[in-house]
């Protein structure tokens, strides 16, 4: 089997720093079009966060949205070309803080479109700041006693949330942390888009992924992180799958 | 034959009644409109209402959005995606929309947005009110950028700019704003049904994002980080823009200016009103006119300036505490006296007000 970079995805090396997510999460879905064959229907918008610059790296129609309301200007485009693939590729304080709203409702409207949410349990390119997944005890640059300490609340969990709206189709929480966990993520992400072209509904994969650098860890500390402290937060599974 | 074919296809000549509100989403749908989003606030209801009605019928999409915000950013998408896109609020809405207005004007999408303005700052009152001029005019996002910002004066304008609005959006790739008030929303008169005929020769469409098939991917973003100075040209591309919208774009009505000695500057219904007192002031024998304009931004600077030529003094009639105001001093650059008769929280001027105030300055 030969290893080859997505045609989906550009040949140019990502910002992203060593040990992060962000990378592993694109790919998949890099692949993920390749094989559905939809890279030249497919529009994607791109978050603020670590993300914003997703431009550079896929090779299809992209728009850049302000914070939080990829999900609202998503509606706008599907409604308008439903035949074409709309997916929003978004963070945790994209999705779960100031774009709480557009999240929820987009989801309750079971519009036919695809999420992609990173839940790294911090603000990545802001440097590091408490988000609203960061779990508690976990130490920020807003908390540096640990999250709970300033009544912060717990974490905000997404799946369990959305799970109880009507409107939604497709909800499943990954990571991308171990090999097997990255090829059930691959499987996640393929469902939510064929969702999306068999008119399904509305979609959304939760991806726990690692930020070695504003966690202040090693990449393989951040792993461990991922695996022994954010899945026992954030149980993976399938929380909806309305046939 | 019936005078109506299909809604968005109006025969000349029919006759219409109905509310300021309900035509502008008449005039939308006629010019095309096909997408709207929009969030109940007094006094625009009958926007989102009716476009609910009508949007179905024309294949069109209606979206009650969960709030403002994801209302002006569904526009991003729409207009993104290629439809002739709208959406309507009051003040307090508006406010709420200026960040993506702010995207919007940055990344070129056309599209319209009308204020239905009502008293402020804060929840203000639901009354009539042009308070919201220099959000409209002068920016009420971030960054540099400029709305073409239109005011009619009655509800035959109304549907004439309402459907030019979508031209200009298309022709310039800028977001246009009706700037329109409570009074010109909630009021019904007769207008002639007008048929939708491009003003402009529109180009094509080569921004739009509906899946890269035999081309290269597309991007639509507003963030320039490299190289340095990208943002720099980036902007500087936009002014020219607006430079040429300034130079191309400056509608302006003059009423009995000719002779006037005294000249009142408003715009939108204080206009309307102010013509009654034109009226009077006549009979009364004073030489009075009325300067109108129709762009409140491109300001129709030149034809202000040719008024300051003739006239020996000027009243800015306003329904707010003085915003336009400052744009008919530059304008004049204070060549001859200004006069102010305005306030805010919801008040409007009558004729006879306005006649008061004239009879007032008129010979000091």
């Amino acid at each position: 089997m030969e290893f080859k970079k997505p045609t989906s995805l550009l040949d140019v090396p990502t910002h992203y720093c060593p040990g992060c997510g962000h990378g592993i999460v694109q790919r998949l879905v890099g692949e993920v079009i390749d094989e559905l064959g939809i890279r030249e229907k497919t529009i994607g918008t791109a978050p603020v966060g670590c993300a914003v610059l997703l431009y550079d790296y896929f090779d299809c129609d992209i728009i850049e949205c302000s914070h939080g309301r990829s999900p609202a200007v998503a509606t706008g485009i599907k409604r308008v070309l439903p035949d074409r693939v709309v997916f929003t590729y978004q963070g945790d304080g994209d999705l779960a803080a100031i774009g709480t709203a557009e999240t929820i409702h987009v989801a309750n409207r079971g519009e036919n479109i695809t999420i992609i949410f990173v839940n790294n349990a911090i603000y990545g390119m802001t440097g590091g700041q408490m988000a609203p997944t960061t779990i508690t005890g976990q130490r920020t640059t807003t908390t540096q006693e640990g999250r709970g300490q300033n009544q912060e609340g717990p974490p905000l969990k997404v799946c369990e949330l959305l799970a109880s709206l009507d409107g939604v189709t497709y909800l499943e929480r990954v990571a991308v942390s171990t090999p097997k966990d990255i090829m059930r993520a691959k499987k996640a992400v393929k469902k939510a888009f064929q969702n999306q072209i068999d008119e399904k509904g509305f979609s959304l994969v939760e991806v726990l992924s690692m930020c070695p650098t504003d966690w202040k860890v090693s990449s393989t500390a951040a792993v461990d992180f991922v695996n022994n402290e954010m899945k026992e937060v954030f149980p993976l599974g399938v929380f909806k799958d309305e046939k | 034959m019936s005078a109506t074919t299909a809604p968005g296809h109006t025969e000349t000549g029919k006759k219409l009644l109905l509310k300021g509100n309900e035509l502008m989403v008449r005039a939308a749908i006629e010019a095309g409109c096909r997408f709207f989003a929009g969030y109940p606030i007094t006094p625009q209801n009958e926007v989102p209402e009716y476009m609910s009605q009508l949007m179905p019928k024309v294949g069109g999409t209606f979206v009650q959005a969960e709030s403002e915000i994801a209302a002006i950013n569904m526009i991003f998408g729409a207009s993104a995606a290629g439809a002739r896109c709208m959406t309507s609020s009051s003040s307090p809405g508006i406010s709420l929309k200026q960040e993506g207005i702010s995207y919007i004007a940055s990344a070129e999408l056309p599209c319209v947005i009308a204020n239905v303005q009502r008293g402020g700052p804060g929840l203000g009152n639901i009354r009539a009110s042009q308070a919201d001029y220099f959000q409209a005019v002068k920016g009420g996002g971030h960054g540099d950028y400029r709305l073409i910002v239109l005011a009619p004066a009655s509800l035959d304008e109304l549907q004439d700019l309402t459907m030019n609005a979508f031209d200009y959006a298309d022709y310039y790739r800028n977001p246009v704003m009706i700037l329109a008030d409570g009074l010109l929303g909630q009021m019904a008169e007769p207008v002639d049904a007008r048929p939708y005929e491009p003003i402009l020769e529109l180009p094509e469409k080569d921004f739009v994002l509906d899946g890269c098939k035999g081309r290269e991917a597309r991007v639509i973003k507003t963030l320039f980080l490299r190289p340095p100075k990208a943002l720099v040209t980036h902007n500087m591309r936009l002014q020219k823009k607006y430079e040429t919208i300034a130079s191309e774009l400056q509608l302006c009505e003059n009423v009995q200016t000719d002779d006037a000695e005294l000249v009142i500057a408003a715009y939108g219904m204080t206009a309307r009103i102010a013509k009654g007192a034109v009226d009077m002031a006549r009979q009364a024998g004073m030489k009075v006119g009325l300067i109108r304009p129709i762009t409140l931004w491109p300001f129709p600077g030149p034809a202000f300036m040719e008024v300051a030529g003739t006239a020996k003094k000027l009243l800015v009639v306003e329904m707010s505490s003085g915003q336009f105001i400052e744009d008919v001093k530059l304008a004049t650059e204070c060549n001859i006296p200004v006069e102010f008769l305005g306030m805010g929280g919801g008040w409007y001027p009558t004729p006879e007000n306005i006649f008061e105030k004239i009879s007032a300055i008129y010979d000091k």
